[in-house]
């Protein structure tokens, strides 16, 4: 998963004093527009075209019923689900708590959130399974046992939640770091508090309405991180989406090649959807100055 | 003060706590396992990590990293001082949306749409006449890289390149500037940061990607992050769980040698960009 995600803000350049055409900008446009459309109209004529039988859409239609497909889907989604509400319910008071009381915590908050980027996923997967291994052995005579054991459940592996919100945590620190600063939280606080909130009040009434935007943004990068993760959960051997379409390519190519076109799919209108939340956070913010 | 710094450990208390357990205990347990031979401490995983194929495959993976971190940074470059130096609003906003998610369309789907279109059965290797298996080698998987790391670094560089004031080079020209003057003394040294830390986050991407190249190649390519795969899974003998781990520290020192200059330099760029 990419760190950026295209909202960076780039403002309109200031009107070029020069006229003369530049020949190198075409050139560049049109090599780009060739590799980058090639593969995406050859990957759409792959899923409708089949030598011998013509075009059609069966490759789409075969989704809903191909064996394995909800399941698998319904597995990422729930894990999606999961990973949000738990990255967010340890996330936000996390930070809400360094921002008021602790500032000095901050650098080792930052520090911890960034752990997660350095270090590659394949190698956190490696140190899970190890870890998960050495813990059914050692925990065997113990009552954590039973736990240790309910967490790698296959129907809902509970260890996939717990690595992935490790992997999400910088990417949610981030859009709410970047939340947090549009508010001037300990007034917010401090008002609230005067007027006798209690805490869980004031979290939920107060803090997050503000944060809404940012709240979902994290959601919306959460779930599309979730949903296309492959590296973590072939290797504890889980079978969610991406792990399906891996599966199921080596018997039904076209079949893999349309959930891979329709996933490229949902990653632009998730971002579409980030950048409208995005988009009225930064109107309403440049309106109040 | 007192009680306020207890409540601010209170709230921070369940993230530390989680990932102490989540994040510390795999670390640890990497650590100790890349130490430890049949039960007792030695090095003798670290030093077989880094003898014959496993080094073979850690030296392409760094390789393969590299190439696709430089070719993406020139390309992407080029690319992003077209898209901000364009007329039309609407291409520019098109080309960084696309960005957007061509970034963050990486793993599986991306292996998939490379083999539907330069694969073996591919659309486009067919009429190309491409010899059979050539996607599937050290430049194909530059070539596949390259769809996700060229975006990269048009997000990395486009606020940077926004960042180049008219008047910078107005105040060259006046001083009797040349471009290439303008270029060399003025411009790049103010991109150097942000095009050095986009080098560095498109290495780290290419470096940890296993999705993409084990729906490619499988074993083809040498890669660390498939003999990490191949050692875990038990493709290969019983005991070789403790030299995936020894590799995957071994990625993790690369990884972290390559973070440390980047982390610095992503703070000083971002000066440029308000």
């Amino acid at each position: 998963m990419a760190a950026l995600t295209g909202l960076e803000r780039v403002s309109a350049p200031a009107p070029a004093a020069r006229t003369r055409p530049r020949v190198w900008r075409g050139v560049v446009f049109l090599l780009s527009a060739v590799y980058f459309l090639i593969p995406l109209g050859a990957s759409l004529w792959y899923t409708i075209y089949t030598p011998g039988s013509g075009v059609s859409l069966a490759a789409y239609g075969e989704l809903l019923t191909a064996e394995g497909f909800l399941q698998s889907l319904a597995l990422s989604l729930g894990l999606a689900v999961a990973t949000i509400v738990m990255v967010l319910l340890l996330a936000l008071p996390a930070m809400l708590a360094v921002r008021l009381f602790a500032p000095r915590l901050r650098v080792v908050m930052e520090v911890l959130c960034t752990l997660p980027l350095v270090v590659p996923p394949i190698t956190f997967v490696a140190g899970i399974g190890t870890s998960l291994r050495t813990g059914t052995e050692v925990l065997a005579p113990t009552p954590f046992w039973g736990t240790i054991i309910a967490v790698q459940n296959p129907a809902f592996p509970v260890v996939l939640v717990l690595a992935y919100v490790v992997l999400v945590l910088p990417f949610v620190y981030r859009s709410l770091d970047s939340g947090l600063r549009t508010m001037d939280v300990r007034t917010l606080v401090e008002a609230a508090r005067n007027l006798g909130a209690s805490w869980p009040y004031l979290l939920f009434r107060v803090i997050v309405p503000n944060l809404r935007s940012a709240l979902a943004s994290a959601s919306f990068l959460t779930l599309a991180l979730v949903l296309g993760e492959y590296t973590v959960a072939s290797l504890l051997g889980y079978q969610p989406f991406a792990v399906w379409i891996v599966t199921v390519s080596g018997s039904k190519g076209q079949l893999s090649v349309a959930v891979s076109i329709l996933s490229l799919v949902l990653i632009w209108l998730l971002l579409l959807a980030v950048s409208t939340v995005f988009g009225r956070q930064r109107f309403g913010k440049e309106k109040g100055k | 003060m007192n009680r306020a710094g207890s409540r601010g450990w209170l709230g921070a208390l369940p993230l530390l706590a989680f990932f102490a357990l989540v994040f510390g205990v795999p670390a640890v347990a990497l650590v100790a396992g890349a130490f430890t031979a049949d039960g007792r401490p030695s090095l003798s995983n670290m030093s077989q990590s880094l003898q014959g194929g496993y080094l073979t495959a850690m030296i392409s993976s760094v390789q393969l990293s590299g190439v696709v971190a430089l070719v993406g940074a020139v390309l992407g470059t080029f690319l992003a001082y077209a898209i901000v130096t364009s007329r039309f609003a609407l291409l520019r906003e098109a080309v960084l949306t696309a960005s957007g998610v061509l970034a963050n369309f990486g793993g599986v789907p991306l292996a998939f749409f490379w083999i539907a279109t330069l694969g073996n059965s591919g659309v486009i290797s067919g009429l190309m006449g491409l010899p059979s298996g050539s996607l599937y080698t050290f430049w194909g998987l530059v070539v596949v890289y390259l769809y996700f790391a060229v975006p990269l670094m048009v997000l990395a560089m486009a606020p940077a390149l926004d960042g180049l004031r008219p008047q910078w080079r107005e105040a060259a020209a006046n001083n009797g500037a040349t471009t290439w003057h303008y270029w060399r003394f003025v411009a790049l040294p103010v991109l150097a940061p942000a095009m050095l830390g986009g080098v560095v986050l498109l290495f780290g991407s290419a470096f940890s990607a296993y999705a993409t190249a084990n729906a490619m190649v499988g074993s083809v390519v040498p890669l660390v992050t498939l003999k990490i795969a191949a050692a875990l899974t038990g493709d290969v003998l019983i005991g070789y769980e403790n030299i995936a781990l020894a590799l995957s520290l071994d990625m993790i020192v690369v990884a972290g040698l390559v973070m440390a200059i980047y982390l610095p330099l992503q703070k000083r760029s971002s000066r440029w960009l308000h």
